[in-house]
């Protein structure tokens, strides 16, 4: 794999204005990700690391959010000085993404069928057979007779089955990253695991890189080569993710890490995260 | 209704299943059938007419609706029904006596008064009448010895397609603007929705007065009708504007949207393909039940003589006659079009009532 860097987010700022308030959801956060690595995001709710995924592609509704400064050089152009249809051309091709609950990220009232064939029409419009295509990308995520399942609505599939379909979607343009916003989150733990052995699995054949963000440190030391812990909008700490798991640095990293319940441990109360401590 | 779904649990698209509810009520489905027969014969309405909306006779002024005998000339008795000559009689009180022996009988295709067919086609054939000097009046005649069911035929061309134009220039208008104003939100919604709401302040059927009598007398009844449907399309976008917009609004936080702009989907085709479908269920209602304003508000200004002029008809043109008291008293058959419009708005409103319950159960459950 080449060290290439793809992302290089540089000193980057958001905050959201209401009434002439200002609240920092990041705040002054660098990181970079080569080609083909998983970076994990790991952050409490509210800690900034949805809004920073978001953030990559200007997806965030302005106002009320605004980009206060900073970079974010994608493939060594900044995305926030892109113009609304360059944007466009990368979302969903460049970097793609996909969301907490895939029984609502999918539209009600379209079969899964069309709503594969408008991302094709929308990024691949050399594409003529839809079908075949859609077919194969169904076959890709590992959804078992996707011949079958083309004219299904959302309603009429299993939340693992949903989300496989979201991937399909994010995947139709091979693109560089995938954002996996909490991707697991609204799934079962047998679901949860077979998702992410797919993305996984999908990680090395398509050579893609995976910005996952979540809340569970559980989840990511199979998946994640890096690991930035984001606590009050900035990064507290960035690095590998085995050392980062064996050796947290910093207190709010120990505290999450401490609070992942284990099996067979005699507890009476699960941990929580003391913030007076932290601060 | 045969119980099939119970075997075949994943063919029932939501389609089906939204049209076996709609099936399952009755006055609903009449109310169909009803309204796809009249806009079926609108467009035919010369050839199933026995006469031309125009062609008049004042020897026959307040004709009775003449009754169908079966008798032959003799007296005798026949399957085929026939009419008989009538002749003034009094022409202070508008009295008809048949007279005797003078049996015409019905003509199926006979040839009768020119038209054009659909307007292209030149046609001299009707779809039943009587031979000449013999006149069939199955709802009677008006003041000018024209016969009221062929004009009411005709005038249903009008009276049935004001109601469909106008919701063809409203939805598509209010389903537009409404779902700008819901997704952008900020001052794009509010300007929006402040227009709308002083369109909405406009009381219709004065703003209609007022232009009306601004305009040339000397409009034609085609470019009445236009006014007509553009004025109260005018005025009805706000209101489902309003209603549109607000479905939007709590559309367009729905992760979907969100999922839709992050694979690349530019606003505007997020409102059309993402958004405003799920409107449509609500919209096929609201449609449905805003035709009957349309067909009541052009009776109206006809009515008012604003409206279609004569000697073309539509439904309220032909009850403007009806005004009189001694019309109304002595010749209760020109009161047939107010039967007809009343007719058409139940089976609407019905209708609509149908496939509300059919689009949208859950409105049904919290009733």
């Amino acid at each position: 794999m080449s060290e290439e860097t793809i992302l290089d987010v540089r000193n980057l700022r958001v905050s959201f204005w209401d009434r002439g308030v200002e609240v920092r959801a990041v705040d002054d956060i660098s990181f970079t990700m080569k080609r083909g690595e998983t970076l994990a995001v790991v952050g409490e709710s509210g800690s900034g690391k949805s809004v920073t995924a978001m953030a990559l592609t200007r997806l965030l509704p302005e106002p009320p959010a605004r980009y206060q400064g900073g970079q974010i050089l994608f493939r060594g152009r900044d995305t926030l000085s892109m113009a609304p249809a360059e944007l466009r051309a990368i979302r969903g091709a460049r970097i793609s993404y996909i969301f907490q609950e895939p029984a609502s990220s999918l539209n009600p009232v379209f079969k899964i069928r069309s709503q594969i064939a408008e991302v094709l029409r929308l990024h691949r419009p050399e594409i003529r057979d839809h079908r075949t295509e859609i077919i194969r990308l169904l076959d890709l995520v590992g959804i078992k007779d996707p011949a079958l399942r083309l004219d299904d609505y959302p309603h009429q599939l299993s939340g693992g089955m949903q989300q496989r379909v979201m991937i399909a979607m994010a995947l139709a343009c091979q693109p560089d990253i995938l954002v996996a916003d909490e991707p697991t989150t609204a799934l079962d733990v047998t679901i949860q695991a077979q998702i992410l052995a797919l993305l996984r699995d999908l990680k090395s054949r398509m050579g893609m890189g995976i910005l996952l963000i979540t809340h569970n440190f559980s989840i990511i030391s199979g998946i994640a080569e890096k690991v930035a812990v984001m606590y009050r909008g900035k990064i507290v700490e960035f690095g590998p993710a085995a050392e980062v798991i064996r050796h947290p640095q910093h207190p709010y990293t120990k505290a999450l890490i401490a609070c992942i319940p284990k099996m067979g441990a005699r507890q009476r109360r699960l941990q929580t995260i003391d913030h007076e401590a932290i601060a | 209704m045969k119980n099939e779904s119970s075997v075949q649990t994943r063919e029932v698209s939501p389609g089906r299943l939204a049209w076996g509810r709609f099936v399952s009520n009755r006055v609903a489905v009449v109310c169909l059938g009803f309204l796809v027969f009249l806009y079926v014969c609108a467009p035919l309405a010369p050839f199933i007419a026995p006469y031309g909306a125009t062609v008049n006779n004042l020897e026959q002024s307040f004709h009775p609706p003449t009754p169908l005998h079966f008798a032959d000339a003799r007296g005798g008795f026949s399957l085929w029904p026939s009419v008989k000559g009538t002749t003034l009689t009094d022409r202070a009180n508008t009295k008809y006596e048949t007279v005797p022996g003078t049996v015409y009988p019905l003509k199926l295709f006979p040839r009768g008064d020119p038209y054009r067919l659909l307007g292209l086609i030149p046609c001299n054939r009707h779809l039943f009448g009587v031979e000449a000097p013999g006149r069939i009046f199955l709802l009677g005649s008006d003041q000018f010895g024209r016969d009221v069911f062929s004009r009411l035929v005709i005038g249903s061309q009008v009276s049935l397609t004001i109601g469909l134009v106008g919701i063809l220039i409203v939805f598509p208008m209010a389903l537009l603007v409404g779902g700008i104003a819901g997704y952008h939100s900020g001052w794009v919604d509010t300007g929006i929705m402040r227009v709308s709401e002083i369109i909405m302040s406009i009381p219709g059927l004065y703003l209609i007065l007022s232009l009306r009598s601004s305009f040339p007398t000397s409009l034609s009844s085609t470019q009445v009708f236009l006014m007509i449907t553009v004025i109260f399309s005018f005025i009805g976008w706000a209101g489902l504007c309003r209603v549109i917009r607000g479905m939007v609004l709590a559309e367009r936080e729905k992760p979907y949207v969100l999922a839709a702009r992050g694979l690349g989907q530019g606003h505007f085709r997020t409102i059309l393909r993402h958004i405003l479908p799920s409107t449509f269920g609500y919209c096929i209602v609201a449609a449905t039940m805003s035709i009957p304003g349309y067909i009541l508000g052009e009776a109206a200004l006809s009515f008012l003589g604003l409206g279609i002029q004569d000697p073309d008809t539509s439904w309220g043109l032909m009850l403007a006659q009806a005004q009189s008291h001694r019309v109304l008293v002595s010749f209760w058959w020109i009161l047939s079009p107010g039967f007809a419009i009343f007719a058409v708005v139940l089976a609407f409103n019905f209708l609509g009532d149908g496939l509300r319950d059919a689009l949208d159960p859950k409105m049904k459950d919290n009733r």
